[in-house]
C-alpha cells in the first residue's frame, strides 16, 4: 500500500491537497482537503443586498463574472424584475459572460492543464525561425527553468515538433485570454472583478464603437478556437486516448443552462437559454431541470444531522466538528438524492442530448475525429473536449448577439429595494452549475447561500454513502508510477476545480477549521 | 551573463483575482515577464507561483524552501491574500512539513524573514480586504501586521486594488530591478507607490466637470457624475482614470459604474453600501479658486 500526497495541487484555483491510497497500483481511496476557509457567507450577512454582486465576485477571481451574474439574477428575482430586463441588458450580460467563459476555457487548457501533457523541454532542440519559440529556447539555455520545472517526469508522449508547436500555442494563448478580458471590459469596465452587471441590467450603454470593438476582439478569439484550440485538443487526445477511459466519474450530469435568449420569463429553470437546462445519465436521455430537487446532505460533513437534505433556499449551517463518520467541511449537494457532475461536459452533453443541431454536429464531429463513441465523453479527455466545444459553441454566437444591440435604447431597468424578499439565481459558470440564493429582511441580507460548481464535484459521501464525482473518478484508477502520479493530477485538473469557491460557504466552529475532505 | 531575480509568489487567503490580473499585463506581457529579459541583462525567475507552475506538492514546496535557503536575502517575496491568524492560523495552510499542514502565517513569516523585500499584492495582502471584513471569521490581517507582530523588519511595498492593475505590480518590480528599492519618499502613508496611488480618482475623473457643475446621474446608465449613485472616487487613491484597465480598454466609471474604492484600507466596509452616496466626507472644495476670485472682483 502506498499513500500519495499532493499538497498543494497547483494549476487550479485555490488551495487543494489530494491524498490517494494506492494498492497494487490501483487507487483504493482518495481524499481531498481544501486548505483555506474565508467565510464569505458570514461576511455577506447584514449588508446591502445590492452589494452581493460585488462581494460574491471575490469568491473567485478566476470566474468573477459568473458569480456576478448568478448574484445579479438572484437579486433580479428577489427584486421582482427577473422578467423585466431589457434586451440590451440581457444581451450585454451575455457578451460579458461569453467573452469571460471563452478566455477561461483557453486559460484552463493551455495554462492550467497542458503542462501535464506537453513536454516544454523539447523546445531546447527547436531549429526554426519562430521568434517566440527561440525566446523560450534562450530561456531554457539560461537554465533558470522555474516555473516550468521541476515537474513530474515520464509520461510525455507527443513528438518534439508537436510539443514545440504546443509551447508556441501556450504563449499565443496568454495573449488570447488577455484579449478575452479586454472584450469583457468593453462592457464591464475592468476584469477581474468587474462592475458592469447589476440588478436591473447593466451599467454601460451600447454604442457603435464599443459594439465593433467587441466584435473584432471576438473574431480574433474565434479564429484561435477554430484553428488552434480545438485542433490542439484533438492532437493531445490522439496521443492520450487511454484517457478516454480514465476518470469516468458518476455519469450523471446536471446543467443550469446559460446565455439567456429570452428575458421575459422570470423562471430561470425553463426560460430559453443557449446552453440548455437539464440533466442526463449514462444513457444520454435528457430530463428537465427541477431546482426543487436540489438538496445538501451532511451525514459525512461536519454539521448536525438535523440540517441534512435541505433545499439551499432553506439551507442552514450548524457545525459539529468531529462528528462521527464525517470527514469534510463541504456539504454534499445532490439532485433527486443522486450524485451529479457539473461543468462544461454537463452543459455540452445536456444541450447535445436535447437535440440542439449545432451542438449535435460539434459533438458528433469531434467524436468521429477521435474514432470514439459517446461514452468516451465521460472521461478526462471528454471533459477537455467538452470545454473546447463549450468555447466554440458560445463564441460563434457572440457577434450575432452584439449586432442585436440597440444604441439609444435602455440597458437598465429601475426597481425598488424590497423590505423583505427571497431570490434565486442559477447559471452555468465556466466550471458548471452555479446557484445563489438570498433572503432579505429589513432591506439587508439575512441569509446568502451559494452552491457552486466545485462543491458538486468535490463533494464527500452523502447520507446514503454515495461518493462525490471527483472521488468516483479517482477511485479505481491505475497509477503507473506513484512517484510521478500523472493520472491523479490529470483526473483532478480535468474537472478544473475552483477550491476558493468550494470552501467559502461553510461556517466555522471549533478547531482545525478550513478543511473539507473528500474520501 | 543574465542576472536572475528570484521571485516567490505566495498565495494566502485570496481568490486568485490578483494572479489573473497579473496575466493581463499588456506591456511587458506576462510572457515577456516570465521568459524574456524584462530589462536588459535581468530575468525574473518566478520560482513559485501556484497558478502557473508545473510542479505540484512536495516538488513545488521544495523549490520555495530551497530559494529561502540558497538565495537568502536575494529574492523578492510577493504575498497575494490576507493572512488568517485566528485559532493559530488553522484556516489556511500551504503544503506540509513532516505530515502536518504549514499555516499561511508560518509560511509568510518564514519566507519574509529571508527576503530582499516584500510586496503585498492586492487589498487583502495590503490591508486585509474582504476576508478581513466584519465579522472577520478567520482573523485575517494584512502582511504588514504579520511582519510587525513577528518583528520582521523588511522593505515592504503595498500594491492594493481588488485586484491591482498589473502595471502597479510590475512597474514596482521593474523599478526595483532598474533603480533599486523604493525610498520612503516614493511611498505614501499606506506604503503605496505614489507613482500609481498619488492622486484621487476624483482628481483625474473625466466626469469631474459634471461634479463641479452639479450634474449628477440619477440612475445607472445616465450621463453625469456618479457621486449620488455611490461613487467612492472622491476618497480613493489610484490612477485608474488615466491608466485604464485591460490594456487601456476601459475602467469602472468608463462602464458607467461607480468606483467602489477598492485600493483603500477602508475597503470594503467603509465603502459600503457601494450604491449609496458617501456621507460625512470632506469633499474637495469645488471651484474654491474661482469663488475667491469672484469675491475679489466684487
Amino acid at each position: 500500500m502506498v499513500k500519495i500526497v499532493i499538497d498543494p495541487v497547483t494549476r487550479i484555483e485555490g488551495h487543494l491537497k489530494i491524498e490517494c491510497v494506492v494498492e497494487n497500483g490501483i487507487v483504493k481511496d482518495a481524499r481531498a482537503t481544501g486548505n483555506l476557509f474565508r467565510g464569505l457567507e458570514l461576511i455577506l450577512r447584514g449588508r446591502d443586498p445590492r452589494d452581493a454582486q460585488i462581494i460574491t465576485q471575490r469568491i473567485c477571481g478566476v470566474c468573477p463574472q459568473s458569480h456576478g451574474i448568478a448574484a445579479t439574477l438572484n437579486l433580479d428575482s428577489a427584486f421582482g424584475i427577473a422578467g423585466k430586463i431589457s434586451d440590451n441588458g440581457r444581451i450585454i450580460r451575455n457578451l460579458i459572460h461569453g467573452a469571460h467563459v471563452v478566455q477561461d476555457h483557453i486559460l484552463h487548457f493551455y495554462h492550467l492543464a497542458a503542462l501535464d501533457y506537453v513536454n516544454v523541454a523539447d523546445v531546447a532542440t527547436y531549429e526554426g525561425n519562430d521568434s517566440q519559440l527561440n525566446s523560450v529556447k534562450d530561456f531554457i539555455q539560461r537554465g533558470a527553468l522555474e516555473p516550468f520545472m521541476p515537474r513530474y517526469e515520464g509520461d510525455y508522449r507527443l513528438p518534439p515538433t508537436v510539443n514545440q508547436q504546443a509551447v508556441a500555442h501556450y504563449v499565443k494563448a496568454l495573449e488570447m485570454r488577455r484579449i478575452g478580458h479586454e472584450a469583457v471590459s468593453i462592457f464591464s469596465g475592468k476584469v477581474p472583478h468587474s462592475v458592469g452587471v447589476v440588478p436591473g441590467g447593466v451599467t454601460s450603454t451600447p454604442t457603435a464603437d464599443n459594439i465593433m470593438a467587441y466584435i473584432w476582439k471576438i473574431k480574433i478569439l474565434q479564429d484561435f478556437i477554430d484553428n488552434v484550440y480545438i485542433p490542439d485538443v484533438l492532437a493531445v487526445a490522439g496521443a492520450y486516448m487511454d484517457y478516454a477511459g480514465i476518470g469516468v466519474g458518476c455519469k450523471n450530469l446536471l446543467s443550469y443552462g446559460m446565455y439567456d435568449l429570452d428575458g421575459t420569463s422570470p423562471d430561470y429553470a425553463t426560460r430559453e437559454r443557449l446552453f440548455k437546462q437539464g440533466t442526463i445519465g449514462a444513457d444520454l436521455k435528457p430530463a428537465p431541470l427541477d431546482t426543487g430537487k436540489i438538496t445538501e446532505q451532511v451525514k459525512h460533513s461536519w454539521y448536525e444531522d438535523s440540517i441534512s437534505n435541505l433545499h439551499p433556499s432553506r439551507g442552514d449551517t450548524k457545525p459539529q466538528y468531529g462528528k462521527k463518520d464525517a470527514y469534510s467541511w463541504a456539504k454534499a449537494p445532490r439532485y433527486d438524492g443522486k450524485v451529479y457532475e457539473v461543468g462544461p461536459l454537463a452543459r455540452v452533453a445536456v444541450t447535445y442530448a436535447k437535440g440542439d443541431p449545432v451542438m449535435k454536429e460539434l459533438v458528433e464531429g469531434s467524436l468521429k475525429a477521435l474514432k470514439a463513441s459517446p461514452s468516451a465523453l465521460f472521461s478526462v479527455l471528454g471533459r477537455h473536449l467538452a470545454r473546447a466545444l463549450s468555447a466554440k459553441f458560445v463564441i460563434d454566437n457572440l457577434e450575432g448577439w452584439a449586432l442585436q444591440l440597440k444604441p439609444g435604447q435602455p440597458a437598465y431597468t429601475e426597481y425598488q429595494l424590497p423590505e423583505e424578499a427571497s431570490g434565486m439565481g442559477i447559471i452555468e459558470g465556466s466550471r458548471g452549475a452555479l446557484g445563489h440564493w438570498i433572503e432579505i429582511k429589513n432591506k439587508k441580507i439575512a441569509n446568502y447561500q451559494a452552491v457552486v460548481p466545485t462543491t458538486w464535484n468535490v463533494s464527500p459521501m452523502d447520507d446514503k454513502g454515495q461518493h462525490g464525482p471527483i472521488e468516483q473518478a479517482l477511485i479505481g484508477t491505475k497509477v503507473k508510477d506513484e512517484k510521478n502520479p500523472f493520472e491523479v493530477v490529470r483526473i483532478v485538473r480535468s474537472f478544473d476545480p475552483c477550491i476558493a469557491c468550494a470552501v467559502h460557504f461553510v461556517t466555522p466552529k471549533g478547531r482545525d477549521l478550513g478543511k473539507f475532505r473528500v474520501v | 551573463m543574465v542576472k536572475e531575480l528570484p521571485v516567490i509568489y505566495l498565495q494566502t487567503a485570496a481568490c486568485s483575482g490578483c494572479a489573473v490580473s497579473m496575466l493581463n499585463s499588456a506591456s511587458p506581457t506576462i510572457k515577456n515577464l516570465l521568459i524574456d529579459q524584462v530589462a536588459p541583462g535581468v530575468h525574473i525567475n518566478l520560482k513559485f507561483h501556484p497558478v502557473v507552475m508545473a510542479a505540484a506538492g512536495d516538488l513545488a514546496i521544495q523549490v520555495m524552501e530551497d530559494t529561502a535557503k540558497r538565495q537568502k536575502g536575494g529574492y523578492v517575496l510577493i504575498v497575494d491574500g490576507a493572512v488568517p491568524t485566528a485559532d493559530g492560523g488553522v484556516y489556511g495552510a500551504v503544503g506540509e512539513r513532516n505530515g502536518k499542514p504549514v499555516t499561511m502565517v508560518q509560511r509568510v513569516t518564514e519566507m519574509a524573514q529571508d527576503a530582499l523585500a516584500v510586496i503585498a499584492m492586492g487589498t487583502c495582502a495590503s490591508f486585509g480586504g474582504i476576508p478581513a471584513a466584519p465579522p472577520n471569521p478567520t482573523g485575517c490581517v494584512s502582511v504588514q501586521k504579520v511582519l510587525t507582530a513577528k518583528g520582521i523588519n523588511k522593505p515592504l511595498v503595498n500594491i492594493p486594488g481588488c485586484p491591482p492593475h498589473p502595471d502597479w505590480l510590475f512597474g514596482t518590480v521593474e523599478s526595483i530591478i532598474m533603480f533599486g528599492l523604493p525610498g520612503a519618499e516614493d511611498l505614501d502613508d499606506f506604503l503605496r507607490p505614489k507613482a500609481y496611488y498619488g492622486k484621487l480618482i476624483h482628481e483625474n475623473c473625466p466626469r469631474r466637470a459634471s461634479f463641479d457643475e452639479g450634474k449628477f446621474a440619477k440612475k445607472l446608465g445616465d450621463e453625469g457624475c456618479l457621486y449620488e449613485l455611490g461613487c467612492k472616487g472622491p476618497i480613493t487613491h489610484a490612477d485608474c482614470p488615466l491608466r485604464r484597465w485591460n490594456s487601456g480598454t476601459n475602467w469602472i466609471i468608463g462602464a458607467g459604474a461607480p468606483c467602489n474604492g477598492c485600493t483603500q484600507p477602508e475597503f470594503p466596509n467603509e465603502m459600503e453600501p457601494f450604491y449609496e452616496k458617501l456621507v460625512d466626507v470632506d469633499l474637495p472644495v469645488v471651484g474654491a479658486y474661482w469663488a475667491n476670485k469672484a469675491k475679489e472682483v466684487k
